[in-house]
């Protein structure tokens, strides 16, 4: 699920608080140019998946929550990924891409859409937030 | 006391009571925090207010920034250092709800 993270770092640019995402692993999809646009919803496993898991995995179920999940989304005025995204870059909000995911899945940074500032590993990572509070989402 | 002293506002700094806003006011309250109002400004706040009479909620910046066609970037160069308060405080209305 993309959406937790990118609010928060949106509520925190709002009241004027630094935010800085780091993107690894499935995270990296999110910033992906060719995932951004078509990520999907983990319905199988997740606890608060509003259908039981034995429905939940059939063919074109997913497709369906995440269609009802887009329309609600709507509703609510909350922006697709990739306006999210751009809404979080416009708000000064500083995006990175993790070294180690992009090698692990073969990518390189001119992979990742454009509002991501830079490539790092992990630890450079730690190392600009120092004292700042990390949330692992 | 100055009228800026006598206004009644919440522990974090929000306006009690809407109608004791006013358009000095705003500057007033916009200087305190080193804003100088210009119409991008009044159109912001103005747009803000309207929202928040309509809806009865405080709007976040995402529809600020849509009803009144003032993109996101520029809304955060004009009032640097948390937006959404600022335009909350300045226009005389709650702290948003909103996240977005």
């Amino acid at each position: 699920m993309a959406y937790p993270g990118l609010i928060l770092a949106n509520a925190a640019r709002m009241a004027g608080v630094d935010a800085r995402l780091f993107f690894t692993f499935w995270g990296l999809d999110i910033v992906n140019e060719k995932k951004i646009d078509h990520l999907h919803l983990n319905l199988v496993g997740n606890p608060s998946a509003p259908i039981p898991a034995i429905i939940a995995g059939l063919p074109g179920v997913e497709a369906l929550a995440r269609a009802q999940m887009r329309k609600e989304m709507e509703r609510l005025d909350i922006p697709p990924i990739r306006e999210f995204v751009e809404m979080l870059d416009d708000a000064g909000a500083d995006l990175y891409g993790c070294q180690m995911a992009l090698d692990m899945f073969k990518l390189t940074k001119d992979d990742l859409v454009p509002q991501v500032k830079e490539v790092l590993t992990a630890m450079d990572f730690m190392d600009m937030s120092e004292g700042a509070p990390t949330i692992f989402i | 006391m100055t009228a800026l002293e006598a206004l009644r506002t919440d522990a974090d700094g929000y306006l009690v009571n809407r109608d004791d806003w006013s358009e000095d006011l705003a500057k007033e309250l916009a200087a305190k925090m080193g804003i100088e109002l210009g119409d991008e400004h009044w159109k912001v706040l103005k747009t803000a207010r309207a929202i928040e009479g309509e809806s009865g909620s405080s709007p976040g910046l995402r529809k600020i920034s849509k009803r009144s066609e003032t993109p996101i970037k520029s809304i955060y160069k004009l009032f640097p250092d948390g937006p959404a308060k600022l335009i909350a405080k300045i226009a005389g209305i709650p702290k948003p709800k909103s996240c977005l």
